[in-house]
């Protein structure tokens, strides 16, 4: 931890952060040292742009770091933002693990077996470039809670992913492992269990790092679309729903902290993957 | 190696290979790779096949080790016919062919264990051979921590456990530094020479070839037939050192050489084969796809 630290890529990262901190500030306030005449002499330009003639889109119409700040601490102590990052983290936890439990083993049989292969994979085919937010509405009308449609939609979002990732990797296993195998007396089932299997786990690992991002952006979306969950209506409906609450109630600096919990949930969840993926394949951190 | 004893008893098989033919591709792009070859692998003996690159080697260890049938034609093991694959006939592959997700130990192991023969006897025999092959210090090491000759000494160690009646090796030093290559070829030579297992070698480099081999079958181009057989009567044990000043292995090397120069010439006079040689290419590479 001490190398880290005193690690020169350590360093660079942090003097990133903080110059994007500051330009970010320095924008922010930039409003209110730039007076509306500033933009005068552009004026007809700006018009013939399409602009309304006292507008300019910039960054001053974002709220500022130190804003952000002070309402992110005001927040954390509401327990209605705590219950905003617990919904849309179990909405994304349970429809990735659903899309994992389903979308392993569908992977696995569609790779293993021609005939599911034949049966499985057209339908799956068709089904996959639908976006998950196009389910949205049929999902709501489906599904008897609103919770569950907003679980199923994420799921949706992950499942295809590892699906594909699974069966591209348990296709792409090296023919000689199964020769080898089969030389040696292995029945299709120790095949599957010890060539097929490990020889599968990267994949998944990518499928479902991959697949984890996409749960994320699809989740934040769902919940603004559905209201994010009628019965806590206002309050607790997700991160997503915190974000749309803030911009419906005008609280321009609350917007920008949804986004940013966002990113560390995102962040979060990506590290907890990543350090699952590292354990379950530990032949591949020595290369 | 007091422990020899645990090592189970070596049966060498012969194998005879008589009249076998292997096309690929649909009626159109019909192409056979091997024809009418007939050889045989004799007991207890180093026959070691040497042949231009590409020139349908790897499809003959495919239809020896029963991964596909022949076109045409018998292979037979002791008399009876080879449908499958079988621990009988192990192959050791180019390259590597180590599972990456299994440490030294576990690949070692892997056939008693596919096949539920896990004991004390094939622990025991496993250890023997960790440290027959020098890799007792490897033992929890996954492939991919390995040197290039670490890896092809697991595997001879991971086919070994299995007791097989012939070893097919495809030519498993390729790819090594010359260094670590010729000490392979000791390596090799010794564990031959220690157990006189039937063992079938194929490789395009002479040298490895008169170093190695009781026998040498030297083979055409494509389609494959056995060109000329030399048996190779230098004394065991072999010493690269005594080898590479031999008169007599000099010879052997020339006889050789000179056949497989007249292969190569009768191939290249007749007449550009250069799109279909492509064609070939390109098909064996889909039919291994």
């Amino acid at each position: 931890m001490k190398k880290f630290l005193s690690s020169p890529a350590f360093w660079r990262g942090a003097a990133s952060i903080v110059v994007f901190l500051v330009l970010w500030e320095i924008g922010a306030r930039s409003k209110q040292w730039m007076s509306p005449e500033f933009f005068m002499p552009f004026k007809e330009l700006l018009g013939a742009m399409g602009f309304k003639k006292d507008y300019l889109p910039w960054i001053g119409a974002v709220p500022a770091p130190s804003g952000v700040l002070k309402a992110w601490i005001a927040v954390l102590g509401q327990p209605g933002y705590w219950q905003s990052w617990y919904m849309s983290m179990f909405r994304v936890m349970g429809g990735f693990v659903a899309a994992m439990i389903v979308g392993i083993p569908f992977g696995l049989m569609l790779a293993v077996s021609r005939v599911a292969h034949g049966v499985g994979f057209p339908v799956f085919e068709v089904l996959r470039p639908i976006p998950p937010l196009a389910w949205v509405p049929a999902s709501i009308i489906f599904w008897p809670t609103q919770e569950l449609a907003i679980i199923f939609i994420t799921f949706l979002g992950a499942f295809y992913t590892i699906v594909i990732n699974v069966l591209g990797g348990a296709r792409s296993i090296d023919v000689r492992y199964f020769q080898a195998a089969q030389s040696m007396g292995s029945s299709r089932w120790d095949i599957f269990r010890r060539v097929i299997l490990p020889g599968t786990l990267p994949s998944i690992v990518v499928g479902s790092a991959v697949g984890m991002g996409i749960t994320w952006e699809v989740v934040v979306a769902a919940e603004m679309i559905s209201g994010g969950g009628s019965q806590q209506a206002g309050v607790g409906g997700g991160l997503g729903f915190f974000i749309w609450n803030s911009y419906v109630g005008g609280s321009y600096e609350q917007i920008v902290v949804g986004m940013i919990s966002i990113g560390i949930a995102g962040f979060l969840s990506s590290e907890l993957l990543r350090w699952g993926g590292r354990h379950a394949t530990p032949w591949l951190k020595s290369r | 190696m007091a422990e020899v004893k645990v090592a189970p008893k070596i049966i060498p098989g012969e194998i005879a290979v008589q009249g076998v033919s292997k096309s690929y591709g649909a009626i159109h792009f019909r192409k056979e790779v091997v024809h009418n070859c007939s050889f045989t692998i004799e007991r207890a003996k180093l026959t070691v096949m040497v042949g231009p690159s590409g020139c349908g080697k790897s499809t003959l260890i495919r239809l020896l080790a029963g991964f596909e049938p022949p076109t045409e034609g018998t292979i037979t093991l002791d008399g009876a016919p080879i449908t499958e694959p079988n621990r009988d006939r192990l192959v050791v592959f180019q390259e590597t062919a180590l599972f990456p997700w299994m440490t030294t130990w576990d690949n070692i192991l892997y056939g008693p264990r596919a096949r539920g023969e896990l004991s004390r006897e094939s622990l025991e025999f496993g250890e023997f051979l960790l440290h027959k092959v020098g890799l007792q210090d490897f033992r929890d090491k996954y492939p991919g921590q390995l040197s290039g000759g670490m890896q092809r000494r697991a595997e001879l160690a991971r086919a070994m456990i299995n007791n097989p009646k012939v070893m097919i090796l495809d030519e498993p030093f390729r790819g090594l530094d010359a260094m670590t290559k010729e000490l392979m070829w000791e390596y090799y030579a010794r564990l031959y020479e220690e157990n006189r297992r039937t063992n079938f070698f194929v490789t395009t480099d002479i040298d490895e070839a008169v170093f190695l081999a009781d026998r040498i079958l030297v083979m055409s181009n494509i389609p494959t037939q056995v060109r000329a057989t030399i048996e190779v009567d230098l004394p065991r044990p072999r010493k690269i050192i005594d080898i590479f000043e031999n008169d007599r292995a000099n010879d052997i090397k020339k006889q050789a050489l000179s056949i497989l120069h007249a292969e190569a010439m009768r191939s290249f006079s007749r007449g550009s084969k250069a799109a279909a040689d492509f064609v070939d290419a390109y098909l064996k590479r889909a039919s291994r796809a």
